[in-house]
C-alpha cells in the first residue's frame, strides 16, 4: 500500500495535513460560535482536498486530482456557503445552553484521541504495519469519528448537529484516502453528491423547525417520549 | 430478465414525473396505484425465476434470490400503502394541493427501497440506504406539525450518524480486501465473500461490527432504535406502514450479507453472537415499552422493534431453519404491520386522538375493519393460525438446536409478555365502554381504507396454515448462497 512506502518528505507533509485536520476538529470543539465551527470545517475540507491531490501525485492515482478539486469545491466552498445561508436565518448564532463547557469538551476530546490511538495502534500491530502514517491516519479517522459523535451528543443547535455529521464523514474521507486510495472513483463522487443532497435536506428541515417549533435547539424537541 | 428489472425500477417514476408535471391530486393517486400494481406484478414471481445470481447493467446491479425476496416484501407493502393512502390522505381537504408532492415522495421512497436490495457494490448500497433516509424524512415530516417535525429531525440525525459507522466499516473492509486483491478493485457482495477468508481477521470483525451497528440503526435494533417510535408514530399512516413493513427489511438485508461474508471466513461466532444479543435487547425494549404504552401508533412502532429483534435472532441463530424462518417472518411482518398501522390510522381519524384510552368501542365504530384490525393484532403477537406463528416457531426451533439456548428461553418469555400486553391494549379498546356517550358516526365506511386491510389479512391466514413447498426450496437456495447449508 502507498502509505507504507513513502519518501520522508511525503510522509512529513501527509502527517502535517492529517494533524492539521485533527487540530481543526478541536477548534470546533473549543468554540461557542456557530460561524467558527463552519469556518473550521471549511478549512478542514481544504486540507483534505490538498491531501487527495498529493496522494494522487505520489501514488499515481490521477483521478484523485479530480476528487481533490471537487472536495475543495463542494466541501470547502459550496457546503460552507449553504450553511452560512442557513445560519443567517437563525435566531441563535452561538450555543446558548452548554451541557459541557468548551474547555471541558476539549479534555473529553483529548481522551477520545488517546482511545482512538490505542485502537489504531492495536490494529496496525495486528496487521504487522509499522508505518507512522498508517497509524496516524487510523488514529485521526477514529478520533474525528468520536469527536463528531461528541459534538452530536453534547450540543443543542441544529447547525452543530449538521456540522457534527459532516465531521464524521470528513474523518472517513480523510482516512480512506490514505488507507485505500484506489477505492473506485465513482463511489467517492457519489458520496460528495450525496453529502450535498443531505445538507440541502437539512436546510429545508431547519426552516420547517424554525417555522413550527420556533427554535432550532434540540432542547425544544421534547414532545415525543415513551 | 433485464426488462423486468427495468420495469420494476421505472414504474415508480410515473407518479414522480407525470404527477409533478400534471399536478392533479386524483391523477397522482391513480398513477401511484398503477405503479405499485405494476411493481407487485413484476416482483411477485421474481424470487422464483432466478437460478443463479446474475449481474446486470455492467455489474452495477445484482439479482439474487435473497435480494428479490426483499424486493417482493417492499412491493407488497408499496401496493397496500398506495391503496390505503387514497382513502387516508384525501380526507385532509385543505391539503389536497400537496397530494402530488406526497405521491411523488411516496413513489420515490418506494423506488429507493426497490433499488437498494438490487445493488451490487457495497459502497453504492450504503448510498442507496442513505437515500431512503433522505426521501422518507420528508414523508415523516409531511404533516408539518411540531411533533412530526421533531420526529423528522430526530430521524435524519440519528440515522445519518448511525449509518456513517457503516461507511467506516465498509472502508475498513475495503482496506482488508486490498491486502489480497490489490489497491483498486470493485467491492461487491460476491467479491467480499470471496476475499473475506484471506482478509486480516481483525479488520473483518471490526468492519462487521461497525456495519452491524450502522445498518442496525436503520433496522431499529435496540439500543439504536431511538428514532423509530417517533418516526413511525408521527408520519401519516401509509408512510408508517412503508417505514415499518418495507424499509427495515432493506437495511436488514445488508447485515445478512455481511454476516455471510464472516461465515465464509470462518469468523462467524462473534458476529452471530452480536446479532443474537442485539435481537434479545430489541425484544426486551419492545416488551417493556409495549406493556406501558399510551399511544396507539407508538404501540405498533415498538412492535416493529420487537419483530426486527425476532428477525435478528433468526439470522443470528442461522442454519437453514433459522434463515428460512427469518425470511418467512420478513414477509409475514410486511403483510401484518401495514394492516395494524391502517387500523390505527382509521381509529385516529375517527376518534381524533392518538391515545389508546380515548379509543373505545371499536367494533361499534368499525363493524368490518374493526374485526380485520383485531385479527391483525392477534396475528402480530404470533398466535396461530396466522403466518407469524409458523415463522416464529421455526426461529425458536432453529435456536433450540444451536448454542444460544439462553436466547431462546428469553425470547419465549418476552414473546409471551408481548402477547399478553399487546392484546390487553386491544381488549381495552374493544370491550371497555367509552368514557363519552358516543362519538359522531362516520358518514360512510371508506372502502379505500378497509380493503387493503382485508388484502393483507387473507394471505396471512393462508400462510399460517400452508407453508408453500416451493418456498422451502427457495429458502434452501438462499441458505446455500449464504453458506449456511451443511
Amino acid at each position: 500500500m502507498l502509505a507504507a512506502h513513502l519518501s520522508p518528505l511525503a510522509a512529513a507533509v501527509f502527517s502535517l495535513l492529517v494533524i492539521g485536520s485533527l487540530l481543526l476538529a478541536f477548534v470546533m470543539l473549543g468554540s461557542r460560535w456557530l460561524k467558527d465551527y463552519m469556518l473550521a470545517f471549511g478549512v478542514q475540507s481544504w486540507l483534505i482536498g490538498i491531501l487527495s491531490a498529493l496522494i494522487g501525485y505520489y501514488g499515481g492515482y490521477h483521478e484523485l486530482y479530480a476528487v481533490g478539486a471537487l472536495t475543495v469545491l463542494f466541501r470547502g466552498l459550496v457546503l460552507p456557503w449553504l450553511i452560512l445561508r442557513i445560519l443567517r436565518q437563525l435566531p441563535a448564532q452561538r450555543e446558548l445552553h452548554e451541557i459541557v463547557s468548551p474547555s471541558s469538551s476539549l479534555i473529553v476530546g483529548a481522551a477520545l484521541v488517546i482511545f482512538a490511538f490505542l485502537v489504531a495502534e492495536h490494529i496496525a500491530s495486528a496487521l504487522g504495519l509499522n508505518s507512522n502514517v498508517v497509524v496516524l491516519a487510523l488514529t485521526v479517522m477514529f478520533s474525528m469519528k468520536l469527536i463528531g459523535f461528541q459534538m452530536l451528543t453534547l450540543r443543542h443547535e441544529a447547525i452543530s448537529h449538521i456540522l457534527g455529521l459532516l465531521v464524521l464523514e470528513n474523518g472517513i474521507f480523510l482516512g480512506s484516502q490514505i488507507l485505500v486510495p484506489g477505492m473506485p472513483l465513482m463511489i467517492e463522487l457519489v458520496l460528495l453528491f450525496d453529502l450535498l443532497v443531505a445538507v440541502a435536506c437539512f436546510g429545508v428541515l431547519v426552516r420547517y423547525l424554525l417555522a413550527n417549533i420556533g427554535s432550532t435547539s434540540s432542547r425544544e424537541l421534547n414532545r415525543l417520549t415513551g | 430478465m433485464e426488462s423486468r428489472i427495468a420495469i420494476l425500477l421505472l414504474a415508480p417514476l410515473l407518479p414522480i414525473v407525470i404527477g409533478l408535471a400534471v399536478r392533479r391530486p386524483r391523477a397522482s393517486e391513480y398513477l401511484n396505484l398503477l405503479a405499485s400494481l405494476v411493481v407487485l406484478v413484476v416482483a411477485l414471481p421474481l424470487p422464483f425465476a432466478i437460478d443463479v445470481p446474475r449481474e446486470m447493467l455492467h455489474g452495477y446491479l445484482l439479482l439474487d434470490p435473497l435480494g428479490a425476496w426483499v424486493v417482493l416484501c417492499v412491493a407488497v407493502v408499496y401496493l397496500l400503502s398506495s391503496i390505503y393512502a387514497i382513502g387516508y390522505m384525501r380526507h385532509d381537504e385543505a391539503g389536497d394541493r400537496r397530494l402530488p408532492a406526497f405521491y411523488a415522495l411516496h413513489a420515490g421512497f418506494a423506488l429507493t427501497m426497490l433499488f437498494a436490495p438490487l445493488v451490487n457494490s457495497i459502497g453504492v448500497y450504503w448510498i442507496a440506504i442513505e437515500l431512503t433516509t433522505l426521501v422518507s424524512t420528508f414523508l415523516v415530516g409531511f404533516e408539518r406539525s411540531a411533533e412530526s417535525m421533531e420526529a423528522a429531525w430526530k430521524y435524519i440525525i440519528v440515522v445519518s450518524a448511525g449509518i456513517s459507522l457503516a461507511l467506516l466499516g465498509t472502508t475498513l473492509l475495503y482496506w482488508g480486501g486490498s491486502f489480497v486483491l490489490g489497491e483498486t478493485y470493485n467491492l461487491t457482495w460476491e467479491s467480499l465473500v470471496q476475499v473475506a477468508p484471506k482478509m486480516p481477521p481483525v479488520l473483518l470483525k471490526l468492519g462487521f461490527l461497525l456495519t452491524l451497528i450502522g445498518y442496525g440503526t436503520k433496522v431499529g435494533l435496540a439500543p439504536m432504535h431511538t428514532w423509530l417510535p417517533d418516526a413511525h408514530s408521527e408520519g401519516p399512516a401509509p408512510v408508517s406502514a412503508m417505514l415499518s413493513g418495507a424499509l427495515l427489511n432493506t437495511a436488514m438485508l445488508g447485515i445478512v450479507r455481511f454476516l455471510a461474508a464472516t461465515d465464509a471466513a470462518g469468523q462467524g461466532a462473534l458476529p452471530h453472537t452480536a446479532l443474537v444479543v442485539l435481537g434479545v435487547l430489541s425484544l426486551l425494549v419492545g416488551a417493556l415499552f409495549i406493556v406501558r404504552q399510551k399511544q396507539i401508533k407508538r404501540l405498533m412502532a415498538y412492535s416493529s422493534i420487537e419483530h426486527m429483534g425476532v428477525l435478528a435472532l433468526g439470522f443470528g441463530f442461522g442454519g437453514p431453519l433459522g434463515i428460512a424462518g427469518a425470511l418467512y417472518h420478513m414477509l409475514n411482518h410486511s403483510l401484518c404491520k401495514p394492516l395494524l398501522f391502517f387500523g390505527a390510522g382509521n381509529a385516529m381519524h375517527r376518534y381524533g386522538s392518538k391515545r389508546i384510552r380515548d379509543i373505545r368501542g371499536v367494533l361499534a365504530a368499525f363493524p368490518v375493519s374493526g374485526w380485520l384490525w383485531l385479527c391483525g393484532a392477534v396475528a402480530i403477537t404470533g398466535a396461530p393460525p396466522f403466518g407469524l406463528f409458523l415463522s416464529e416457531f421455526a426461529i425458536l426451533r432453529a435456536g433450540w438446536a444451536g448454542p444460544n439456548l439462553w436466547a431462546v428461553i428469553v425470547m419465549l418469555v418476552l414473546l409471551i409478555v408481548i402477547f399478553v400486553a399487546f392484546l390487553n391494549h386491544f381488549r381495552a379498546m374493544y370491550l371497555e365502554s367509552p368514557p363519552l356517550p358516543s362519538v359522531p358516526a362516520e358518514a360512510s365506511g371508506n372502502a379505500w381504507r378497509t380493503w387493503p386491510m382485508a388484502l393483507a389479512l387473507a394471505p396471512l391466514l393462508v400462510l399460517g396454515v400452508w407453508w408453500p413447498s416451493a418456498w422451502t426450496v427457495l429458502y434452501q437456495h438462499i441458505a446455500a448462497a449464504l453458506g449456511a447449508m451443511p
